[in-house]
């Protein structure tokens, strides 16, 4: 693999580019392209890319860059796209239209605020507002972990147990922005680990059907109730994927969640995304001076690796939650998931952190008083709104 | 002619529009897509359609009155999904045709820029717009092709704005080609089918499709009533190739627009005497002729 100084925004570029690229053989790749800060980068690299069978769309808007990639991948291409914030507010009828139909679309989110008032700073409340929409989330901390995840989710979600798409995110700026050494996948390489694309239902010209007319409640259960099952099978596919990628690529991708000291910790973080890698920083020096810390990278989101958090948590007392992101009168998402998964451990203290919302910067500071917060507690309070400097 | 017997059952599932569906009676829609069957020769294409009476025709789940590849889309995403259903075609190197079947309000309203969109890149889909000027699938309320006066469930004292000319928006997007479609007027229907099968690009069918429920009129009176909105010189039928070269297929001949009006309780009490409506016919044939003979189509065949 070629390793590569890249932004964020390249490294998703390529992996969608080869990913796309790789199905030249069977029916070819298509998307829709429609810009946004921060993904713009990922759209105008596709528009650049010579593809043998493959056509990105210039949309005009969101909502049809996702009607696009529906089509593409019910005439049986490989579809893909990318987007933020109020792009993929305005995506959202076409995201759950995406998933009602079984397509496996991959999309990149990268995270940004919600607007007006317009702040293109990282937030992941974007994507997790599409929280409930069938699709698989992954969120991601690093250039390799996006590339990795990139392909992973293209592997998982055509596979025929699932037939969801994915959703990979990754923070605005903090990864789309910056520069990491990456190994690239080559062409050759994501040849061997991408089965061709291949759509079940794909419309056919000699198959008189209708996708997406009416049904019945009886009928509508059915379909939420397959869907849910076909998110059950997800951690199972997604380990099989991990340990086909090592073999084609030579290397272990990150899976489900990265559960770090953890097997006698007390005290358990979680977080997601970059916040992720500052916090490992954090609990390292603090397991060095002997605290019992762990922490918990969460990347799969939807479904949500509940078996896997449970056994990550079996030696906790005390579990903060990093939100970045906000549900108004509720609190932060990934607590709402983590205490109700905690919900059979009442000996569990489980605190809300809301931070670094609208872009602010999480410092190892930050976290080291938010640790110091959770190590004061004697029960949970409402979620913590903690406050970073401008 | 050696014409091969056919038993009920085969015609029927082979047919694009089957019985059974759930179109009211006197919909503009059976006969526009059953004619679209017959200028395809039986070609099936591939339909998509967005949230429309269009959709609920198809029927529930799993049966499908199409018969053929139909995919219901948004409302506002026909051409999005059509650019994605042709784009992939086209990369197979197939030969198929993709075609948006929609009523006005995905049309006119809430699917514009995607349609403009489509338009402008001049995707290879044959864009049908079967018009009953009201939003029929929600019971009736007006969408901006609702003609000026006319009473829906949300203009309960008629509407006060006049109909969208959507054509010329259609045409302003110089796509390859454009035409008005009537049910009353097979030949013309069938053969500028045909011309857009044949061509390549972003094509632009409008039906004026009577809706006998939301037009409060009689059933059986549907392929008159279009007849004479034809006649009367309404509904113009031309079609226009690039956006510049006209061609005019009927012209008014005289017909009152009475008869098309009073067959239509919409109208009752607003238009009673369809003098309202002569001035906006007279102003819409005479910017029709100025531009048919400034930009004639002559010369092309059709
Ligand atoms: C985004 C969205 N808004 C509203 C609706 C509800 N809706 C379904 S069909 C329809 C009207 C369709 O009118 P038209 O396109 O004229 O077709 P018709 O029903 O007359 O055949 C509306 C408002 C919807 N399905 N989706
Ligand atoms: S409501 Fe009107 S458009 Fe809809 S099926 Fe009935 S007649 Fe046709």
């Amino acid at each position: 693999m070629p390793r590569a100084l890249v932004t964020g925004n390249h490294a998703a570029g390529h992996a969608l580019a080869v990913a796309g690229e790789a199905n030249r053989c069977a029916r070819g790749c298509a998307g829709g392209a429609y810009p946004i800060t921060p993904q713009t980068e990922i759209i105008e690299f596709l528009r650049d890319y010579s593809f043998t069978r493959g056509r990105i769309v210039p949309v005009e808007s969101e909502h049809s860059a996702m009607g696009v990639c529906i089509g593409a991948s019910l005439a049986g291409a490989r579809a893909f796209t990318a987007s933020s914030s109020n792009g993929l507010a305005y995506m959202t009828e076409n995201v759950f239209a995406a998933g009602y139909y079984r397509l496996p679309i991959v999309m990149i989110a990268v995270n940004r605020t919600l607007g007006p008032p317009w702040n293109i700073w990282v937030d992941q409340g974007d994507s997790l507002a599409l929280r409930d929409a069938p699709w698989l989330q992954f969120y991601t901390e690093s250039h390799q972990d996006l590339v990795d995840t990139i392909l992973l989710a293209f592997r998982v979600a055509e596979d025929p147990r699932v037939l969801l798409p994915a959703l990979v995110a990754m923070d605005g700026f903090v990864t789309s922005h910056t520069q990491m050494v990456v190994d690239l996948p080559e062409l050759s390489q994501v040849d061997r680990y991408l089965p061709a694309c291949r759509v079940p239902h794909q419309l056919r010209r000699d198959h008189a059907v209708t996708f997406g007319g009416l049904t019945w409640p009886r009928e509508t259960e059915r379909h939420r109730r397959d869907i849910q099952q076909a998110m059950e099978q997800v951690p199972q596919v997604l380990a099989e994927a991990i340990d086909e990628f090592e073999k084609v690529f030579g290397r272990r991708p990150h899976g489900a969640i990265s559960a770090e000291h953890t097997a006698d910790a007390e005290t358990v973080l979680v977080a997601c995304n970059t916040m992720a890698r500052t916090l490992r920083g954090v609990v390292g020096a603090r397991r060095r001076k002997g605290e019992r810390i762990g922490m918990i990278k969460s990347k799969l989101f939807r479904p949500f690796p509940r078996a896997a958090i449970l056994a990550a948590t079996a030696a906790a007392k005390r579990v903060g939650v990093l939100d970045r992101n906000h549900s108004p009168g509720s609190g932060g998402i990934f607590w709402q998931e983590i205490a109700a998964t905690l919900h059979a451990r009442p000996d569990v203290l489980v605190q809300d952190y809301l931070v670094g919302l609208g872009g602010g910067d999480v410092t190892p500071q930050i976290i080291d008083e938010i640790i110091d917060d959770l190590a004061r507690r004697t029960a949970a309070a409402d979620p913590v709104w903690k406050e970073v400097a401008a | 002619m050696n014409v091969a017997l056919r038993t009920d059952a085969e015609t029927y599932c082979d047919a694009l529009l089957r019985p059974g569906n759930t179109n009211c009676a006197g919909c503009g829609m059976s006969l526009g897509l059953r004619w679209l069957d017959e200028a395809l020769g039986g070609e099936k294409p591939f339909m998509v359609i967005p949230a429309c009476c269009g959709i609920v025709t198809a029927g529930a789940f799993p049966t499908s009155a199409y018969g053929a590849p139909t995919a219901a889309s948004t409302f506002a995403s026909a051409p999005a999904v059509a650019s994605g259903i042709s784009a992939v075609a086209d990369l197979n190197d197939e030969d198929s045709v993709t075609v948006c079947w929609t009523g006005d309000g995905g049309t006119y309203d809430i699917g514009i820029a995607t349609l403009s969109a489509a338009a402008e890149r001049n995707e290879n889909i044959l864009y049908i717009c079967y018009d009953n000027e009201i939003y029929g699938n929600t019971g009736g309320q007006r969408s901006s092709a609702t003609p000026e006066g006319v009473r829906t469930s949300t203009t309960p004292r008629g509407k006060s704005e006049r109909k969208k000319d959507m054509m010329a928006i259609m045409i302003a997007h110089r796509i390859p080609y454009a035409a008005t479609l009537s049910i009353a007027h097979r030949d013309d229907f069938l053969r500028k089918v045909r011309v857009a099968r044949k061509t390549r690009g972003f094509r632009f069918l409008l039906l004026l499709s009577p809706c006998p429920t939301g037009w409060k009129a009689e059933a059986e009176q549907s392929v008159d009533l279009i007849d004479a909105a034809v006649r009367c010189g309404l509904f113009p039928l031309y079609e226009v190739f690039d956006g510049v070269r006209y061609r005019i297929n009927v012209r008014p001949d005289g017909t009152p627009v009475d008869q098309y009006v009073a067959g239509q309780r919409r109208y009752t009490g607003i238009h009673t005497d369809g003098s309202a409506l002569h001035a906006r016919i007279d102003e819409q044939w005479r910017l029709l002729n100025v531009l048919a003979e400034a930009f004639p189509a002559d010369g092309r065949s059709a």
